[in-house]
């Protein structure tokens, strides 16, 4: 057998530290340790997968396209936030690790965490073209350039995981800050140079909780799976709040003018 | 849905000392070196508006090694914030698009420290033409 | 929906930001090693009378109110930023200390300025 097969057959033990919370009997979250055998090309999910169908039925967790892309298996893998699925457990060796729910959420059971409070503040940013002008559709699409395209592309890669806010320490301080992601999804409609609503989502950019919780740490860049640099949405966005803050009395109003498309005047 | 007791982990106060944060701490404390630094201007500043003898007993703390160690943590400050300043700054600006490619962020770090690096060296030949 | 008064520290904080970064080094090289140890200047750099000289001229004033008061309102929102991560007091109290000991130091600075004349 050539070498390779042979040590990816060859199975080696690990063992994952998960922490446990089951709201009928735990009162409080405990860890609770897996012996589980791995393969090089293993993922942390395979792992937990392993977990559920041979050692412990009771492991409940979120998992789904197993490729990176559904965001579903968020969680805090030893220590940092990272993708189950795109994690492998060879990384670890020898172990033990810990697999823990995604931080500063709160935990509904093992490692599914409350998801409500995202998902509205998603909702709160208008995140739908509303476009400057409507179009009839006897006029056609509403045309954009590649060049127009790439100004704001990075933020519509966001697959919604929630890795950047178990990754912000100001959102762990601050519950009620909108986040990285919800402003990442927000700069992907203010700029995009077919919508026309800027200054509306402007209004929760300018408040405590939008731009001006950021102290501009920049681990959810780092984590992000999908290199969408949600601290690039944020902290642009604090630039151009800052303007507007001192601008407004000149009639210009927030966000409409070049500087929120990203728009760089020859 | 009845049995649901949504845990909270308690948040943990000292996040800003352990890794990865602790780098962002460092950053932010730079700060102190620039605030402190302008501080220690302003004394002589008020030593300057106060007279002479006022003014020499700053130009004698200048010189004495406390001053200097101190000045030497200043530009250690000084210079670990011109690097990490010029690090995020590409951060708050919206992405650059130069004829179909985003500028990548750290062209716009490298222009921002080479930017200071003249800068640093034209003040110090403006000081060196203007010395008596 | 409420405005964050924060923009009003962080554009004097970006400033403060950016003008130490170009110049900051220089600055605390000149004034703070070079002059005082006669190091690559010439040992009167710093001297009353042209110190005097600099600070009476408008462009001079300027400078130094520029540089000071930027360098402070800079530090003042870093430091601010940072005891409030580690908690150590209330969000008020903390903008109370940090802004007003910048806002103090401004006004003192200027004062100075004004002291010097022209």
């Amino acid at each position: 057998m050539p070498p390779d097969a042979a040590t990816a057959i060859a199975a080696r033990e690990i063992v994952i530290e998960v922490l446990r919370y089951r709201p009928e009997t735990n009162r409080e979250p405990v860890r609770q340790a897996y012996r589980v055998p791995f393969t090089d090309d293993m993922s942390v999910l395979q792992g937990l997968q392993y977990i559920k169908d041979h050692l412990d039925g009771t492991l409940s967790f979120r998992w789904s396209c197993r490729m990176a892309i559904c965001g579903s298996c968020g969680m805090m893998i030893g220590g940092a936030p990272r993708l189950a699925c795109m994690t492998v457990v060879r990384e670890y060796y020898p172990g033990p690790f810990t697999v823990e729910p995604l931080a500063h959420f709160p935990i509904e059971r093992d490692l599914v965490v409350t998801v409500g409070g995202f998902v509205k503040k998603i909702e709160s940013i208008y995140p739908y073209l509303i476009p400057k002008t409507q179009r009839r559709l006897d006029e056609g699409e509403y045309l954009q350039t590649p060049l127009q395209l790439a100004r704001y592309e990075t933020f519509s890669d966001c697959i919604n995981c929630m890795l950047c806010y178990a990754a912000c320490p100001q959102f762990g301080e601050n519950p009620d800050f909108i986040g990285p992601g919800a402003m990442a999804l927000l700069q992907r409609y203010n700029g995009d140079s077919r919508d026309g609503a800027q200054t509306k989502r402007m209004e929760l950019v300018h408040t405590d909780n939008g731009a001006w919780s950021c102290t501009a740490v920049g681990y959810c860049s780092e984590v992000c799976p999908k290199q969408v640099d949600p601290a690039n949405a944020v902290n642009q966005n604090k630039t151009r709040s800052a303007l507007d803050y001192f601008l407004r009395f000149l009639g210009r109003p927030a966000g409409s003018g070049s500087a929120a498309s990203g728009e760089v005047e020859p | 849905m009845s049995r649901a007791r949504p845990y909270l982990r308690p948040a943990e106060p000292l996040w800003w000392a352990h890794p990865p944060y602790l780098a962002y701490t460092l950053r932010e404390a730079t700060g102190l070196a620039v605030a402190g630094y302008a501080v220690v201007l302003l004394a002589g500043l008020i030593g300057l508006a106060s007279g002479e003898s006022a003014y020499a007993a700053w130009l004698n703390f200048l010189k004495s090694p406390w001053s200097l160690a101190l000045h030497l943590l200043f530009l250690t400050g000084m210079i670990a914030h011109v690097w990490t300043w010029f690090q995020i700054m590409p951060k708050t600006m919206p992405r650059l698009v130069i004829g179909r490619r985003v500028l990548p962020q750290r062209w716009i770090t490298a222009a921002g420290l080479a930017v200071a690096m003249a800068s640093l060296i034209i003040v110090l030949l403006v000081a060196v033409w203007t010395q008596p | 929906m409420k405005r964050s008064v924060a923009p009003l520290f962080w554009l004097p904080f970006g400033a403060g930001g950016m003008l130490s970064a170009l110049i900051g080094p220089a600055l605390v090289l000149i004034t703070g090693l070079m002059a005082p140890t006669g190091t690559g200047l010439a040992p009167g750099f710093m001297s009353f009378a042209r110190a005097s000289a600099f600070a009476r001229h408008p462009l001079g004033k300027l400078i130094l109110f520029g540089v000071i008061a930027l360098f402070l309102w800079h530090g003042a929102e870093r430091i601010y930023l940072t005891l409030r991560d580690m908690r150590a007091a209330g969000k008020l109290a903390l903008m109370w200390v940090c802004y007003g000991t910048a806002g103090a130091l401004t006004f003192v600075t200027a004062a100075a300025l004004v002291i010097i004349g022209f």
